[in-house]
């Protein structure tokens, strides 16, 4: 009863979406997003029209104007760098507008492109001093915050009056400072043109790249060849024309230039910089930060004005919410990886029977033997983690290594030794196909297909998303065996979705049908997963049927079959299961039978732990990694099975000295091919009563003519 | 051959030198006894908070509230006389508000790890607002009949010499002792030039952060008490000006590397000395007030520039997130 009640409550409850909500990167800007619709929420309640149109086209206008001072300081800031001297070259370019428009008369057209101009030469000074001559951005900018509102000051002493004097009433003027379409303020639809430009160019342009990447490392930045000091000093300048076109607005919408335009300006904006998450010190940050944390900004400014609290009280709340989200913001970044490390792992209820007896004297078709223990040895030290193995039809050997290479032994006696193809991850399940390319699945990278002549070619690396999955799993993780079909399907198997490949042990401790099976059409190059849910799949092998597949799920302990043509296309079914090890890869046998490596036994502690979730859950968050459960991988067998999934024979080596573990094996003319990934060595063994000269290229494609 | 270098301490001193010189023989009235005292009575507030923020600088960090230091506290003190309160209470009751602003400055930066400049610009805009929303009526404190005695802390002479300057000087030598001659002081000096390094060596660096900021905001409400006591009121608006800006900027062109660990007491003097005769040569030269901070500005950034040259940054060898 109770165990019906954990299995349920385990296969109903979604825990790993937890922590991979979690290990998403914008859940970062969630945070900022939800204290947003809280303030919002607060403010409509205690403001009446907090929502009326009319208020927020106000808002709208203010936010846009804002906003845009905060972009540029947002690029800055991702840079690596600050920006004080906002506040002035606002003032400067406000003064700028309207001196031109009201003393000298200028056309608007004209005095858009002077202001921004203006705006780009002020920006231009920090970028200079802080991207070419390499000053420290905070003590540049507070100098010409400095010089750059003296001179404003200077400027309104003599021209402040005949500003004042004048008003202009030039349309296009009114519509800039004023106008809308729709109802949504003219400044508001710039501002909203401009930030998706700017997510476009932060996220998916080169430049934005490597503005991102200067904040993040500016010395890598500059020693994998990106110009750093020309980037630096364009972000400045782009922080000055975003400023001016924020006193573009301005200037059309007050027409004034009174003394304390723009002071501590600087102060509001870093606020909301920093409210939005964008993180001091460079290589973080996105434009729906900047914009989320202006609005925050401002909502509160105005609503404190709008509830007439004094002059104070806006300041402390100012500072009091600048404080909380900079202190979340810090521990969050801080311990982000911690967290999720903690509640990534969201073990499953996974009940087996009882084992099968293995011990020697207890009979039953596993029973221990040594059969093992003497096998041949291929090159000895000279090969690291073959993780399974295959021969050609002209007998050579071929194995994966953990350098990223293919290697190729040469027949006859296997001494000779070569790199037939480097890919660069590691090489797990192998195949042939008809035209002697050799398919590999490559866990981390995908499935990857190696010509005669060596030449390494992507196959596929990403299959359909899923619609229900958090984490994107179109991108293949560890695909894991393969085997081909007579019509050029390939079906290969990924073992987990949720962990990457030196992880593995990790999802068997989950034990949650995290795994898959994906087909790739040969003919068409499409890809499209086949079966889903499969505790940690492993060998796949075509059966003599040529209509299905059977399959190994590692930590489901079992053998499972899918038709994938006939009559039953589509359905699965078992094969075996409660197998008393973790089964790995599965190969044709010269007699029509199958072998199946058992890469490690099951233990009496793992399996009570299979049924104990919130142990292994306690177990993940309390202690360290290395004193985790760990699946037993040392000890292993070969065994033969037919079709109908009866265990015909078991091959075991009681000391495990000689070929210390198996993953695979493979037949090849009276002799067994045996893999490890651990080992640094490939086994053979003499197989009594075996057709010597089965070779499964032959069986599977035909003779050579 | 050695090649020749300067450091930024000796650049601001040939600065200060060459304009020292230049005003005495082409400006009529600067260099006499009179003006000199005027110069550095002018400075003396400025000199003060200089020395509050160095202690913050060079254990790397920056002290942005020091101006609300400067103003709330002290302007607590005379609006709680004018209340009727005793002055050695209201004392009392300043310097216990300094010692807790200070105490929450420094637990958010050495324990909730928020970064100095954000931490302090936030605990000064909240005692700002503090003080504005709840402790001063007015926004410019009058002095009040309850202070009498008090002024004698920021005017009148000692020996001859203004008592704002005496009062620099005495806060020189103090934070002068407590940075050379204590371990307090050695500790400060190896968490500015190394944190992990001094928190490896077993330093208390969390309990020094929150020391350093504790002083400076000590300091700052004494340099207020000073400013308050010389014009006799406490001009509680001085929070929304540039004031800061020139506390920063005295501390840095005097040589203290924002990146801590380097400079002293004497760099204070020095850029304080730059900046006083700065402004007082352009005081006798009638410039107006924006003029003479579009000048200083010019100057402050030709000093930097300079140092960028002749000691130059790389991308190698930049901090990451350094600013």
């Amino acid at each position: 009863m109770r165990d019906t009640l954990t299995s349920l409550r385990y296969r109903y409850w979604p825990d790993h979406l937890l922590g991979e909500i979690l290990s998403k990167r914008w859940t970062e800007t969630a945070i900022p997003v939800i204290l947003l619709l809280i303030v919002g929420f607060a403010l409509s309640r205690s403001i009446d029209h907090f929502l009326s149109p009319a208020s927020l086209a106000d808002t709208a206008r203010q936010a846009g104007e804002i906003g845009f001072i905060g972009l540029g300081m947002a690029l800055v800031v991702i840079v690596g760098g600050i920006d004080l001297s906002v506040g002035s070259i606002f003032a400067l370019t406000d003064f700028c507008a309207l001196y031109l428009l009201d003393v000298l008369n200028w056309p608007v057209p004209a005095v858009v492109v002077a202001t921004l101009a203006c705006g780009a030469l002020l920006g231009a000074v920090n970028g200079v001093l802080i991207g070419y001559l390499r000053l420290r951005a905070f003590i540049t900018t507070l100098i010409t915050l400095i010089i750059y509102r003296s001179a404003f000051d200077l400027l309104i002493q003599r021209y402040s009056n005949s500003i004042a004097a004048a008003f202009p009433d030039i349309p296009s003027w009114n519509f800039i400072g004023g106008g809308d379409v729709f109802g949504i303020p003219s400044v508001a639809l710039v501002y909203v043109a401009i930030a998706i430009f700017g997510h476009i160019f932060m996220t998916r342009l080169r430049p934005g790249w490597h503005i991102t990447a200067i904040g993040g490392s500016r010395r890598s930045a500059y020693n994998s060849g990106i110009p750093v000091r020309r980037t630096i000093a364009l972000c400045y300048v782009a922080s000055g024309v975003l400023t001016s076109i924020a006193a573009l607005f301005f200037a059309a919408r007050l027409g004034t230039v009174g003394g304390d335009i723009g002071v501590g300006l600087e102060v509001i904006v870093l606020t909301a910089t920093v409210l939005g998450g964008i993180t001091l010190g460079g290589g973080k940050g996105s434009v729906a930060k900047s914009l989320v944390g202006v609005l925050i900004v401002l909502l509160i400014t105005n609503g404190l004005t709008t509830l007439n609290a004094r002059g104070g009280i806006n300041r402390m709340a100012l500072a009091g919410i600048l404080l909380v989200a900079a202190m979340v913001d810090i521990r969050w970044q801080k311990n982000r990886t911690r967290i999720i490390s903690k509640v990534y792992v969201a073990p499953t209820y996974h009940a087996l029977p009882p084992p099968p007896a293995t011990e020697i004297g207890q009979g039953g078709p596993f029973e221990q033997n040594d059969k093992l223990r003497d096998v041949e040895l291929i090159g000895l030290g000279r090969i690291e983690a073959p993780e399974d193995v295959i021969l050609d039809r002209n007998n050579n050997l071929y194995a994966g290594s953990r350098h990223g290479d293919i290697m190729r032994f040469f027949a006859p006696d296997y001494q000779r030794m070569e790199v037939f193809a480097h890919i660069g991850g590691q090489p797990l399940g192998m195949a042939f196909d008809r035209q002697d390319n050799l398919y590999v699945c490559i866990g981390g990278m995908g499935l990857y297909r190696i010509k005669p002549d060596g030449t390494v070619e992507k196959a596929t690396d990403e299959t359909n998303r899923s619609m229900h999955s958090v984490n994107d799993d179109s991108r293949l993780r560890l695909a894991d065996d393969l085997d081909i079909t007579d019509d050029g399907l390939i079906f290969f198997s990924e073992a987990t979705v949720r962990y990457e490949m030196d992880e593995w042990p990790i999802d068997g401790l989950e034990a949650r049908g995290n795994g898959r099976i994906i087909c790739y059409d040969t003919k068409t190059g499409a890809t499209h997963t086949a079966l889903r849910g499969l505790k940690f799949p492993n060998g796949i092998c075509v059966a003599s049927d040529g209509q299905s597949i059977l399959f190994a799920e590692t930590f489901g302990c079992s053998i499972k079959r899918l038709w994938f043509a006939g009559p039953k296309k589509g359905q699965v079914e078992v094969v075996m299961d409660n197998l008393p090890g973790y089964p790995d890869n599965i190969n044709l046998a010269s007699d029509g039978n199958y072998w199946l490596a058992l890469v490690g036994m099951r233990s009496p502690s793992l399996d009570l732990a299979w049924k104990m979730p919130g142990f292994r859950r306690r177990m993940a968050k309390r202690v360290p990694v290395d004193e985790w459960l760990f699946p037993n991988i040392n000890t292993g067998c070969v065994v033969k099975f037919n079709e109908q999934g009866k265990i015909l024979e078991s091959f075991w080596d009681l000391r495990g000295e000689n070929h210390p573990m198996i993953t695979s094996m493979r037949e090849h003319r009276g002799y067994l091919y045996l893999g490890g990934i651990m080992n640094n060595r490939i086994g053979r063994y003499k197989l009594e009563n075996a057709d010597p000269n089965f070779v499964q290229y032959d069986k599977r494609w035909g003779k050579l003519s | 051959m050695k090649r020749l270098r300067f450091n930024q301490q000796e650049i601001v001193f040939a600065v200060f030198a060459l304009l020292f010189l230049a005003f005495s023989i082409f400006l009529r009235g600067f260099l006499t006894p009179e003006n000199m005292l005027t110069l550095l009575q002018n400075v003396a507030v400025l000199g003060i908070l200089g020395l509050a923020m160095a202690i913050v600088v060079i254990g790397r960090g920056i002290d942005i509230s020091l101006i609300a230091a400067l103003a709330v506290p002290p302007g607590l003190v005379l609006q709680m006389v004018q209340n009727g309160h005793s002055l050695p209470a209201s004392l009392l009751v300043a310097v216990l508000l300094t010692i807790a602003f200070g105490l929450v400055n420094g637990w958010l930066i050495a324990y909730a790890e928020v970064p100095s400049l954000f931490a302090t610009l936030a605990t000064g805009l909240l005692l700002a607002g503090l003080g504005q929303a709840a402790l001063f009526q007015l926004d410019v404190v009058q002095w009040s009949d309850g202070m009498k005695g008090f002024e004698r802390l920021g005017q009148g002479t000692i020996l001859g010499i203004p008592t704002s300057i005496v009062m620099f000087a005495i806060a020189c030598v103090v934070v002068a002792f407590l940075l050379r001659q204590t371990r307090w002081g050695a500790y400060i000096y190896a968490i500015g030039d190394n944190p992990y390094a001094a928190r490896v060596t077993g330093i208390p660096s969390r309990p020094i952060i929150v020391l350093q900021y504790v002083v400076a905001a000590l300091i700052g409400c004494f340099a207020g008490l000073v400013m308050a006591a010389s014009v006799n009121s406490m001009p509680t608006r001085i929070f929304n000006s540039t004031l800061i800006y020139d506390v920063i900027l005295v501390v840095v062109l005097g040589g203290i590397g924002l990146s801590g660990g380097r400079g002293g007491v004497l760099n204070v003097v020095i850029g304080t000395l730059l900046i006083g005769t700065m402004l007082n040569g352009m005081t006798i030269m009638d410039i107006s007030y924006a003029g003479q901070n579009l000048v200083k500005g010019v100057v402050l950034l030709l000093a930097v520039i300079t140092d960028s040259f002749l000691n130059p940054r790389n991308e190698e060898t930049a901090q990451q997130g350094d600013i």
